[in-house]
């Protein structure tokens, strides 16, 4: 019945999208309020439908209804009720359905503004958000449906349908197959959510950007109306790449964070068009320059974000082959390559409207600087893209396939994101319209001073010797600087002129104007992060061994030593080998640590989580690797040392700490947005 | 309206940012070019790389094959690990022809003619490594014949992309 209700939700939702759509073309071309009214509905009525249809996934998902296949394929009796909810998400089918609630919230949330002053966007960006919506839901319905059951035919074959083949009867399986083990972990459990929240999130300034270049409407106005959504899309997808970085940390059990794999790299992509994009508006905005660059950043984040949501499906995908095997491949294909033609179409069409009257007059202005900021995100994403369709152009031009693993994107992209630090240090201070070295170097040199010591003679006495890791730290401790500097430069002459105190004046300086101290909240996370990847790109050391109980292993300073190991079943399925190993720093005792391995006997896989001693100057990472199942005598272990890549967390938490205050909703809003509305420079 | 300060006059002032983009994305395209060759590696099958032979003594490639049970030898006190693979298509297209990965793996471990690899590899065995499994490596072949891996990739087909009717089995 509930199979039935929630497949119901979903066609019904489907139909309405479909019906909003038309009705909004209609209501915009006739200038009919009644049916752009008619599609605003249409819009709001698509969340309670797919609540419906996603609530209805999860009753079958606690209720162990393992006759549905996507149920008995993602859960089994075994797991705890979270683990069932979550589960929604544990596979291609329920994701779709859950990216399409998503969807269907952040667009009702949209129709709920005061859309007095922008009427005209309005019938546009339902056009494109349910769109969007049909396409998804088009997939849910005839392609990969949560809903289908499993039926058993005469001659004992077992079949997938949503209705009832002739002479078949329901097949209800005693068990359900779990969810991977690996995908069990926390940061597994909230990384798709997060993800698919920032992939979702940057489908509405796209839509309001094609809106605006329907209308004709082609100030900054779309700029401003979605800035927040854009923050916080933004704000969501970071996380997700951070969480996802943390659980490869945790659980897989090779020592880092980040393997240049196609899954993570296409969700990187629109997060680099997406930082672009963030950052060539402000151009568009102060200085109303490079409006069709922001057109094509957003339409490209746009595709990267249907592409990503495409290939980061439950993490199961290895190459870029397997994904043209999936009958929904062609169909994601047919329907970026739709939307990016149309776009670019459309772009076309307002090119000369788009013109700008203004040039860029000065190499060091900060708009020259934003602009070399977004070539350098370009650069990456390409490197990016090449790396992940090489194998491809090599197997059709030479018939040799031929791949590229992580030292080639570590080669091709460590320059750029050097350069991208650079900038974040001068771009702050480079003035608008016009700079030169001089005007620059006056506002630096007191920074620029400070770093030297602070990223060059300090590791030089701490013996770092690599000039690559002296350059990174140099470029860190001057973004770091030089941000500080800013905050305190600004604090006092707030300080001086409204006579309050260094802090009241600091808190309210960052208050009245949060996005531009905001961003540089998220400048001092990226510095700290990029402590924390030098540390382990350039100074990670490992050895493994295998050794008896009460030998160690010496890696550097730490010495550890195995002391016990026992190996025990939980009566949640698994059976878990655990050793207890001491570390010693130089002599000196520090504390144990608990390496361990579970294996799931239901998914008949391992799960190897690291015994991990963390400081703020390093971390101690011990894997299990192999035991003698018979006598428990010597065991195997890989033992790493990454220095500082404890700031890498910490730096993303900075990070994030300085989206939400970017993100933030002005109290002066309304008033903030009216000035806008005045020319920007009047001057006598 | 516009408070004009230009110093320079226009055309001069557009062919510096039009010299300055192109230097930027040269860069780049430099970048992309030098390390695509200086970290690109061929992926071979066994028959391939065997067919090779000299021509790629001392080069890093990348080879594929499938896992015999049997073979495999593990020295946990010097972590060498020494096994056989069998060939296995590299195309994605003969492989679903044979009727998908898994029954691809299990023909070319039966098929006794199918040409065969020798591994060695230093490091710790990973749990993955079994009959049938389907390893991907990173190394050189030696003059020797033997084929000295640096890193092992492994995949099984697990019981989560199988087909229905063999979970109904179970």
């Amino acid at each position: 019945m509930i199979i039935d209700f929630g497949f119901g939700a979903t066609l019904i939702a489907f139909l309405v999208s479909i019906y909003g759509v038309i009705a909004a073309i209609v209501g915009s071309r006739n200038r009919a309020l009644k049916w752009i009214e008619s599609a605003r509905l249409a819009m709001l009525l698509t969340f309670p439908l797919l609540t419906v249809a996603a609530l209805s996934l999860i009753y079958l998902l606690v209720g162990g209804h393992f006759e549905v296949e996507f149920v008995s394929s993602v859960t089994s009796r075994s797991m705890p009720l979270y683990l069932r909810i979550t589960a929604l998400w544990g596979a291609q089918a329920g994701s779709l359905v859950f990216w399409c609630w998503l969807l269907a919230g952040f667009a009702s949330a949209v129709t709920l503004r005061n859309w007095e002053r922008d009427s005209e966007f309005l019938p546009w960006v339902i056009v494109v958000a349910l769109t969007t919506l049909s396409f998804f839901l088009m997939l849910v319905i005839f392609f990969e449906n949560p809903f289908s059951r499993l039926w058993a035919l005469p001659n004992g074959e077992v079949i997938v349908a949503m209705f009832q083949p002739r002479q078949g009867a329901l097949f209800t399986p005693a068990d359900g197959q779990g969810l991977n083990p690996l995908l069990r972990h926390p940061g597994m459990i909230i990384h798709p959510p997060m993800l698919y929240l920032g992939f979702v999130g940057f489908v509405i300034p796209y839509a309001f950007a094609i809106a605006a270049l329907v209308t004709g409407r082609t100030d900054d106005r779309w700029i401003r109306l979605t800035r927040g959504w854009t923050l916080v899309a933004w704000l969501f997808l970071s996380l997700g790449l951070l969480l996802g970085g943390r659980w490869a940390y945790d659980v897989l059990g090779w020592g880092g964070y980040w393997g240049w794999d196609p899954v993570e790299i296409a969700a990187f992509m629109p997060w680099l068009t997406g930082t672009a994009f963030l950052h060539s508006v402000m151009i568009q905005e102060k200085r109303g320059m490079l409006k069709h660059w922001n057109m094509v950043l957003i339409i490209l984040t746009y595709c990267l974000v249907i592409f990503g949501t495409f290939l980061t499906r439950s993490g199961v995908l290895s190459s870029v082959h397997a994904f043209a095997q999936s009958a929904i491949g062609p169909m994601f294909f047919a329907f970026i390559g739709i939307t990016f033609i149309a776009s670019v179409t459309l772009l076309m069409r307002r090119w000369d409207e788009l013109k700008s009257h203004m040039q860029m007059t000065s190499m060091l202005s900060r708009e020259a600087l934003f602009l070399l900021n977004n070539l350098l995100f370009l650069g990456i994403l390409v490197v990016c893209f090449w790396g992940v369709i090489f194998p491809l152009i090599s197997e059709i031009f030479t018939g040799q396939k031929v791949t590229v693993g992580p030292p080639f994107y570590e080669r091709a992209t460590a320059p750029l994101f050097g350069g991208l630090l650079f900038l974040m240090g001068i771009a702050p201070l480079a003035a608008w319209r016009h700079s030169t070295v001089k005007t620059i170097g006056r506002a630096i040199w007191k920074p620029t001073l400070l770093s030297l010591v602070v990223g060059i003679i300090w590791p030089l006495l701490a013996g770092v010797r690599q000039p690559v890791a002296l350059l990174g730290f140099w470029l860190a401790a001057f973004v770091a600087a030089v941000t500080l500097y800013e905050f305190w430069r600004g604090a006092q002459a707030r300080s001086h002129r409204a006579g309050e105190g260094m802090l009241t004046a600091l808190w309210r300086l960052a208050g009245r104007n949060r996005r531009r101290y905001g961003g540089y909240i998220i400048h001092l996370g990226v510095v700290l992060m990029s402590l924390g990847i030098m540390g382990i790109e350039v100074f990670q050391t490992e050895t493994q061994g295998t050794i008896p109980q009460g030998d160690s292993l010496t890696l550097g300073e730490y010495t550890v030593t195995y002391d016990t190991l026992a190996v025990f079943n939980t009566n949640d399925g698994r059976n878990v080998a655990r050793a207890v190993m001491s570390v010693y720093r130089r002599g000196e005792y520090l504390g144990e640590i608990y390496p361990r391995r579970d294996f799931f006997f239901e998914s008949q896989q391992p799960m190897t989580i690291p015994g991990l001693r963390s400081t703020w100057e390093d971390d101690l990472y011990v894997i299990l690797v192999d035991w003698q199942p018979v006598s428990i005598q010597s065991a195997t272990f890989k033992v790493y040392h990454n220095p500082l890549v404890n700031w890498l967390w910490t730096g993303g938490l900075v990070f994030i700490l300085g989206t939400l205050v970017a993100a933030w909703p002005e109290k002066e809003r309304a008033r903030a947005i009216e000035r806008a509305k005045q020319p920007a420079y009047v001057r006598p | 309206m516009e408070h004009s300060t230009a110093v320079e006059s226009a055309p001069t002032n557009r062919l510096k940012f039009i010299l300055g983009g192109f230097l930027v994305v040269a860069a780049i395209v430099y970048l992309i070019v030098s390390s695509t060759q200086a970290s690109a590696q061929y992926f071979l099958t066994v028959e391939e790389l065997l067919a090779k032979g000299e021509a790629v003594y001392g080069r890093d490639v990348r080879v594929s094959g499938a896992v015999i049970g049997e073979s495999i030898q593990y020295d946990p006190q010097t972590l060498t690990l020494k096994f056989t693979v069998a060939h296995i298509p590299g195309d994605n297209k003969d492989i679903e022809a044979q009727g998908g990965l898994a029954e691809a793996l299990r023909l070319a471990v039966s098929d006794t003619s199918r040409k065969r690899l020798q591994v060695v590899y230093y490091g710790v065995k990973p749990d993955l490594l079994r009959h049938e499994a389907q390893a991907i490596m990173t190394g050189t072949l030696g003059e020797d014949g033997i084929f000295y891996a640096d890193e092992l990739l492994l995949k099984c087909p697990t019981k989560y992309e199988e087909a229905v009717p063999q979970q109904v089995e179970g």
